[in-house]
């Protein structure tokens, strides 16, 4: 059985964002990246199977500028065995990202799809879905539990309800829940045999698929700032002012 | 089970502006020399922060084409000021009377951080090893007693010690030479300067706090190239220290503070100090209006020659503020230390290639034009310590008549920790509230430096006795740790000292300052710590 496992280059959690002045975007310029959290357990699940024996291969694939290779780096260093690097050097919309995984899909020929549930970047959580639809695969989202058979996979999901245990036959497309396990660290010897490792590159022009972007982006701002809260002396001022004030009364 | 070991010819802890200077200039001088550098950070760069107005002196040396080589060094000074401070207003100091030290035309405004950015983009073309994340935490020695390498650090450690699923064994890499350049108050360059008596017959090593804000002002507070300096208020006139603002590119300002961890107050915060003084009239205009995009504070070394310690031992090297290299009257450090890197690899290649005793580093040394500078900087941080007016004066006579070169040296009497006086001999200081626009708390500035450790994990704040806190620091010096520490990582809440370690970053003032030797700074699991962007 062979995995796909896509990783995206998004800036680390831990950055305090700062969004450009003129409004076009955010700040990327001397800021930490790293791999997109969720992203992290997609490899860490794919490495696990491997490991068990039921997966012969994992292959990890990104899609953008030149130093996403490092991302895959590091995939390649906890485990992957083959890395595909798709350069793009403008952003791209999930809908583009599904359609280049899709032609990858059809040249690797995966048996399963494992991606992250949503980038932190954007936070479409689309990628997984629209690849889904387009391959026509079974998809199984916000993965928690993940228990490999034969020809299908059994999937637990964190839904509002509580915990939802599904079936999907392979192939399929499934995207990772942070709870999903705990990732490991890369060692020091697995970097140095990872810098060896395969990494096939691409340009996304040459995969003839569109990538037009479909949607526009207008203005990217700060959320406002939460005003400072004040301490209220009895029951009393805080009923009062929460009818008054607040208005939720 | 004996751990995991590789094998380097050099391998060199920290990769500041020293420690990637030695890699790349091992690897010009013979490119089959294997090098790798470790680097506690999570990528190059993350705990690097300096004002920095930069010399470019031994950059010319170690790679004469860098401007040609998109060296992130853009902006010449254009202009320089000198203010001294009371309370409501300043007297410009003429620049014609500024010693030769302290005159920076021929220098740029830069982003340390960034420099190492692309330092280590050089390093790696030349086929160094760089490996961030990775903490060196442990010396290792040969059955001679001479240094063998260093072991990074454990990593999956919960709290107690015990390991976790992703529990990863360090690993030791062995060297011919192991150099440490972990900069400032490094917690293995300490323990090897205790082992082999490095500072045996210098004087106690002298360490400043240097804390930083990166603000971005409109077009009319900005004036590219722009160097300024400040001394005075709000400091008293026992109390070494001053501000630097450096307007770099971008509409950005490098604002920064230093105060000489020497300081007698135990109510003294040097954080709050520095946010006291942005709102100093002169200073308030400057960033009204402006926006805060960076902070972040880190120790420094002000000693000089007379605290500089041997730099050499059995198979390894000290090198840039690991020893302590900076040059205190010019403000600047990076230079010493690149030029100290230099150095010691020329050395590392004698000693691999001709079996060259480690020595003739130090001797090349004292050979240099870094040396050279050190020694006529020598006398001005101590003649401070008899106030700010004469140390002033003695200043110019030493550093502009007879331009460093006084036949004497002056000394320095005492550890910044034995500086402290007890609280009840020392006004307490109030500090005015921070407004949140131009003044702000610890908490929302620890904020802004990234800075995250992973939860869970053993605190890498040691207390040799963990009862002397409150049993008698707090007793006899209110527990100064609570104020020197910039991001409130000491606390002490209902008779009980807390230890916020994840929020440390990594400046290493506790281990300089508490009276009684009583914290010890060591590696937390790797990539954790601040995340600094263009410092």
């Amino acid at each position: 059985m062979k995995i796909l496992v896509a990783v995206k280059r998004v800036i680390d959690y831990n950055v305090q964002i700062r969004v450009k002045e003129d409004g076009s975007g955010v700040h990327t310029d001397n800021v930490k990246m790293s791999t997109n959290p969720p992203d992290d357990n997609a490899v860490e699940e794919s490495v696990k199977l491997k490991e068990s024996g039921k997966v012969k291969e994992v292959v990890a694939i990104s899609i953008g500028e030149d130093k996403a290779q490092e991302t895959i780096r590091k995939a390649l260093a906890v485990g992957a065995d083959k890395g595909i690097h798709v350069k793009a050097d403008n952003y791209i919309e999930p809908l583009g990202i599904a359609k280049i995984l899709k032609k990858i899909v059809e040249k690797e020929k995966p048996d399963m799809v494992f991606l992250g549930k949503q980038a932190i970047d954007d936070d479409c959580n689309q990628t997984g879905q629209m690849l889904a639809a387009m391959l026509n695969w079974p998809q199984a989202t916000f993965t928690s539990k993940v228990n490999l058979n034969d020809k299908s996979v059994e999937i637990v999901r964190e839904i509002d309800e509580g915990l939802e245990t599904i079936e999907v036959n392979l192939p399929a497309v499934v995207s990772c829940d942070l709870r999903l396990n705990e990732p490991r660290f890369a060692s020091l010897p697995n970097i140095m045999k990872a810098k060896k490792k395969p990494m096939e590159q691409i340009n996304a022009k040459d995969l003839g698929v569109d990538l037009t972007n479909r949607i526009q982006q207008i203005k990217v701002e700060e959320p406002p700032k939460r005003k400072a809260g004040i301490k209220v002396a009895n029951v009393a001022e805080l009923v009062s002012k929460l009818k008054n004030e607040a208005k939720v009364l | 089970m004996a751990r995991e070991a590789m094998e380097y010819d050099v391998v060199i802890v920290g990769a500041g502006p020293a420690g990637l200077t030695t890699a790349i200039k091992l690897k010009q001088l013979d490119p089959n020399l294997s090098v790798c550098i470790l680097e506690k950070g999570s990528e190059v760069g993350a705990h690097i922060l300096s004002g920095n107005v930069f010399e470019t002196k031994a950059l010319d040396e170690l790679i004469p084409n860098w401007r040609n080589e998109n060296a992130p060094i853009k902006t010449k000074v254009s202009k320089e000021k000198f203010l001294f401070l009371s309370k409501k207003s300043s007297l410009s100091w003429p620049t014609w009377l500024l010693p030769a030290v302290q005159k920076n035309h021929k220098n740029y405004i830069i982003s340390l951080a960034n420099l190492c950015r692309w330092l280590a983009e050089q390093a790696e073309k030349l086929g160094v090893e760089i490996f961030p994340g990775f903490p060196a935490s442990e010396v290792l020695y040969k059955d001679d007693g001479s240094v063998k390498g260093v072991a990074t650090l454990d990593m999956g450690l919960d709290k107690e010690g015990k390991k976790k699923d992703t529990y990863q064994e360090g690993m030791e890499l062995h060297a011919k030479v192991t150099v440490f350049s972990e900069g400032c108050r490094g917690h293995l360059g300490k323990q090897l300067i205790e082992k082999f008596n490095l500072d045996e017959g210098k004087n106690p090593q002298q360490y400043g706090i240097g804390l930083k804000e990166i603000w971005e002002v409109s077009e009319q507070q900005h004036q590219e190239g722009l160097v300024m300096h400040t001394a005075g208020w709000p400091l008293d006139s026992k109390t070494y220290g001053g501000s630097f603002i450096y307007h770099a590119e971008n509409r950005q300002i490098y604002l920064g503070y230093v105060i000489g961890l020497d300081y007698q107050n135990p109510y003294l915060s040097p954080f709050d100090e520095f946010q006291r003084f942005k709102t100093h009239p002169t200073i308030r205009k400057m960033f009204e209006g402006g926006k805060r995009i960076s902070f972040g504070a880190r120790a420094l070394i002000e000693g000089g020659i007379q605290s500089l310690p041997k730099m050499y031992m059995p198979g390894a090297l000290l090198i840039g503020c690991d020893a302590g290299t900076l040059n205190m009257p010019k403000i600047k450090g990076s230079h010493t230390a690149m030029k100290s890197g230099i150095v010691a690899a020329e050395a590392i290649v004698e000693n691999i290639k001709n079996k060259a005793d480690l020595s003739i580093y130090e001797k090349k040394f004292k050979d240099s034009w870094a040396y050279k500078e050190l020694h006529a900087a020598r006398n001005v941080k101590p003649s401070f310590s008899w106030g700010l007016i004469l140390g002033i004066i003695f200043t110019g006579i030493d550093q502009i008549l007879f331009r460093g070169k006084l036949p004497f040296t002056l000394k320095h009497k005492h550890a910044d920790h034995e500086a402290l006086k007890p609280a009840k001999e020392m006004p307490k200081i109030e500090y005015p509230k921070p407004d949140g626009k131009l003044t702000f708390d610890k908490t929302s500035s620890v904020y802004l430096t990234g800075t995250n450790h992973t939860e869970n994990q053993p605190v890498h704040l040691k207390l040799k006795d963990p009862e002397l806190p409150i049993k008698y620091t707090l007793q006899k010096y209110d527990e100064p740790a609570q104020r020197y520490c910039p991001v409130g990582v000491y606390e002490v809440q209902k008779e009980k000292f807390v230890i916020n370690s994840q929020n440390c970053i990594h400046c290493k003032t506790c281990d300089i300052k508490e009276p009684s030797q009583n914290i010890t700074w060591v590696c937390p699991e790797g990539g954790g710590g601040p995340k600094y962007g263009n410092m």
